[in-house]
């Protein structure tokens, strides 16, 4: 059975590369359009793996990190949080939340694909 | 191909986050503190910078850039928002529709002038933190459109040719598993690296009592032989490694031929633009490495002996050897009690000294866990419950129990032959186990453990029991008993263990071919064991095998009776007794005797073996345990305890049931060992034989 991972996004265009990019390796992908959406698609299923913008409208993705992991059924589910901002702050920010990996923008889709598969359990 | 074209939807997203944009920054000319408008702004352009960059609008990306970093800084409270700012950054969010519409014109100079209005603005607000910042922005910017990853250094020639061992140490914070982290896949990555020799530190896990079992108090030692270079290892604990423990040492080189199939290294390097050096270094390189492949040693001398794996018959021949050492000991050990020299006994002493120990030795070599054996068991399982559709669960408890190697292998075709007779005549189907109330999964349990000189072993089910009567019916139907002839519920299960025998109505592939524990008996007797069989009906039943722990040598207890010596196995001795004649005269023709309260039924060696001699006047009576019973054996003396090296006997006296072997003694005699168990079943039946004339 396929991985099924959530991209969480606010830009359509994203979440368009993305599911491009992630079912056509095979994936299978549920999207959300903001923290808070990630976050209510989260309890309703453990998926194998998340993939979230940080910046997004409503609720944002360190904020969802954080949510994502007090729940129980998401423990140890991968996180792979997208960043453009190289800094370490954001990734230790990001890290203290709960994430497991980070993706830096712009990327494409073989990069993507080696974090989600470095990500996910073999 | 348009509604998928990722490009077009972000021209659309980009026109609608430049909307966002706008309306944020005309807000907030309005109201300067008002944070929402802030965030919301700062996200617009966080995001069509992102976007962009995924898209190809590199110069929309690095533009975008300087605003998003002035509007940080008014985010992070460094810089207030100004109305200038507003203005310079609406300015600026034209110019970024115009590099969306148009990525490919030429706005260098327009862009030169925004960005120094942009910059002004925030260092009107920021004299002391602003300054600097901008000039972060300014170095920051080609950033921006670049690909981020950047390429890996290069090797140096030399790290190509050559394998290389690293000892890589990790921990990973507590927390890790819970965030998403999966050591195990490190491990994986490590391995696509180079060949890797694993070990773990589990010395950090807490009692049970205070493990918290979503934390990972584990650390991971590896050996990784890789052509691979540091960089790349550190590569594999990419996101974990600023909050990790990762120590990686080098640990020396060898040559990469064994490891890798295909070098070829000089042509690709030759056309490669490689700097002089590296060229320079090229036709010697190669060269020098072979004589140091010669000198480097394999790599298996570097690996610490653990264990040296043995041929099993040249344990068995050392254990000849050890056993001849002790019958000869015996005898040193006779002729020095007998004679008056001190010195020899000393020596005497010392060789009975060591000689024990190198038996103690030698049996624990032999030793293995039975843990080993049952594993075969769970395929076996498996397979039973697909052949026979019912739900079988395996436990297995007491793996650790070691026993003789050789036992071990013996063992496995009987456990075979009973475990599967548990699944198919033991356990109901679910349907059957749900309408007993029952849970669905039928459950065989093999257990093990360690009883003085045995090891008690038992598979046991919670299925239907055995059902006597039909055993029972059975057996006359197979003409193994008379009707009308009185079996207790103990003699009807035995018949389970008679040639010829089988309750399966139906012939199923699994048991019920009538072979099964008549074989089962055999082997475990050829093992000086024995066989027992419980049932409680609707409850379930259970096989028992007791099995000496080793066949080569045993304790025994050396008794006389008439003028031959006799060795009773150690292990079955439960206590010895003295027998007056009077008790003997009180007790004839009875055969019991009282032992605190309980009947202990007793057998006359001497009857037995017709020594024909008059008794001692203080016979002894050793109490020995077989199976759940106990019996006394008159003997007429108690000689002591003896380390008895077991000789099978001849082929001609193989079918004598109540001898199990032979031993030499000490002063080169021979004295019989007793096999208790064959001996009380044999008087057992003489008895049942003198009733039934009687």
């Amino acid at each position: 059975m396929s991985a099924n991972i959530l991209t969480v996004d606010d830009s359509a265009s994203l979440r368009m590369t993305t599911r491009l990019a992630l079912s056509g390796a095979g994936y299978a992908v549920t999207e959300a359009v903001d923290g808070l959406d990630g976050l209510e698609k989260a309890k309703t299923r453990r998926f194998d793996a998340i993939l979230t913008d940080i910046n997004m409208p409503r609720m944002d993705g360190l904020r969802m990190i954080e949510e994502l992991r007090r729940l129980p059924n998401q423990l140890g589910v991968p996180i792979v949080f997208l960043t453009t901002e190289s800094d370490p702050e954001m990734k230790a920010r990001a890290k203290a939340a709960g994430a497991t990996a980070w993706l830096t923008k712009p990327f494409d889709a073989a990069q993507l694909l080696k974090v989600m598969s470095k990500v996910l359990t073999k | 191909m348009s509604a998928l074209d990722p490009v077009e939807i972000f021209r659309v997203e980009a026109a609608e986050l430049l909307e966002q944009i706008e309306q944020g920054l005309l807000d907030l000319d309005q109201r300067l503190d008002d944070r929402e408008q802030i965030d919301s702004v700062f996200r617009g352009l966080h995001t069509l910078k992102g976007s962009g960059a995924m898209f190809g609008f590199d110069a929309l990306a690095a533009f975008t850039h300087h605003c998003e970093t002035a509007f940080d800084q008014v985010r992070k409270g460094h810089a207030p928002a100004t109305r200038e700012l507003v203005a310079a950054v609406l300015a600026a969010r034209d110019h970024m529709r115009a590099l969306v519409e148009d990525p490919s014109g030429d706005y260098a100079g327009q862009e030169t002038a925004l960005l120094s209005q942009l910059h002004a603005a925030i260092q009107v607000g920021a004299i002391q933190v602003g300054a600097t910042q901008a000039g972060a922005t300014r170095v920051d910017a080609p950033q921006a459109g670049a690909k981020p990853q950047a390429t890996p250094e290069p090797p140096p020639a030399t790290a190509d040719t050559a394998a290389r061992q690293w000892r890589i140490r990790f921990a990973l914070p507590p927390n890790a598993m819970v965030n998403g982290v999966n050591p195990l896949a490190y491990l994986d990555e490590l391995r696509e690296l180079g060949a890797c020799e694993v070990s773990i530190d589990d010395s950090a896990v807490p009692p049970l009592d205070q493990l918290d079992p979503t934390a990972l108090h584990l650390q991971w030692t590896v050996r990784l032989e890789t052509e691979h270079g540091r960089s790349e290892i550190e590569d594999v604990f990419l996101f974990v490694v600023d909050d990790m423990v990762l120590e990686i040492d080098e640990m020396g080189a060898w040559p990469l031929e064994a490891l890798s199939p295909a070098p070829a290294p000089v042509e690709s390097k030759a056309e490669a633009p490689a700097t002089p050096q590296q060229a320079a270094a090229q036709p010697t390189s190669p060269k020098t490495a072979a004589p140091q492949a010669a000198a480097t040693p394999p790599k298996t001398a570097r690996r610490s002996v653990e264990s040296v794996r043995v041929p099993a018959d040249r344990l068995d021949e050392l254990m000849d050897r050890v056993g001849e050492l002790v019958i000869a000991q015996s005898r040193l050990s006779q002729i020095a009690a007998a004679g008056l020299n001190e010195e020899l006994r000393a020596v005497s002493e010392e060789i009975e000294n060591l000689s024990n120990e190198l038996r103690g030795t030698m049996m624990v070599l032999r030793m293995v866990p039975v843990g080993t054996l049952f594993e075969r068991f769970r395929r076996l399982a498996h397979d039973l419950q697909r052949e026979t559709g019912k739900q079988i669960e395996l436990v297995t408890e007491g793996e650790s129990t070691e026993m003789d190697k050789t036992v071990i292998e013996r063992l496995a075709d009987p456990l075979v032959h009973i475990i599967r007779n548990s699944a198919d005549h033991g356990l109901e189907t679910p349907e059957e186990r749900q309408a007993a109330g029952k849970p669905p999964a039928g459950r065989i349990t093999l257990a093990a453990r360690q009883s003085g000189g045995e090891v008690i072993i038992s598979v046991s089910d919670d299925g239907r029991g055995i059902d006597c009567a039909r055993v029972r019916a059975k057996a006359e139907a197979n003409g193994l008993v008379a009707p009308g002839q009185v079996l207790s519920e103990k003699e009807a299960l035995h018949m389970i263990f008679q040639p010829g025998f089988s309750t399966a109505a139906k012939v199923t592939n699994l048991s019920g071919r009538g072979v099964g524990m008549d074989v089962v008996k055999k082997t475990i007797e050829s093992l000086r064991g024995a066989i027992d069989v419980e049932s409680w009906p609707g409850e379930g039943s259970e096989i028992g095998l007791r099995i000496p722990l080793t066949l080569a040598i045993i304790d025994g207890l050396l008794v006389r009776v008439g003028g031959a010596r006799y060795v009773i196995p150690l292990a079955a001795v439960e206590e010895c007794l003295e027998l007056s004649l009077e008790d003997d005269a009180k007790s004839r023709g009875r055969s019991l005797l009282s032992l605190r309260g309980s009947l202990v039924p007793f057998l006359r060696l001497r009857e037995i073996f017709q020594t024909g001699s008059p008794p001692d006047p203080h016979q002894k009576v050793v109490v020995v345990a077989t199976g759940a019973e106990r019996v006394g054996l008159v003997v007429d003396q108690i000689i002591g305890d003896h380390q008895t090296v077991i000789k099978s006997m001849s082929k001609l006296h193989e079918d004598v049931e109540t001898f199990s072997g032979a031993t030499i003694l000490g002063d080169g005699s021979v004295a019989l060992i007793l096999d208790i168990v064959n001996l009380v079943a044999v008087r057992q039946d003489q008895e049942a034989q003198m009733r039934a004339i009687a």
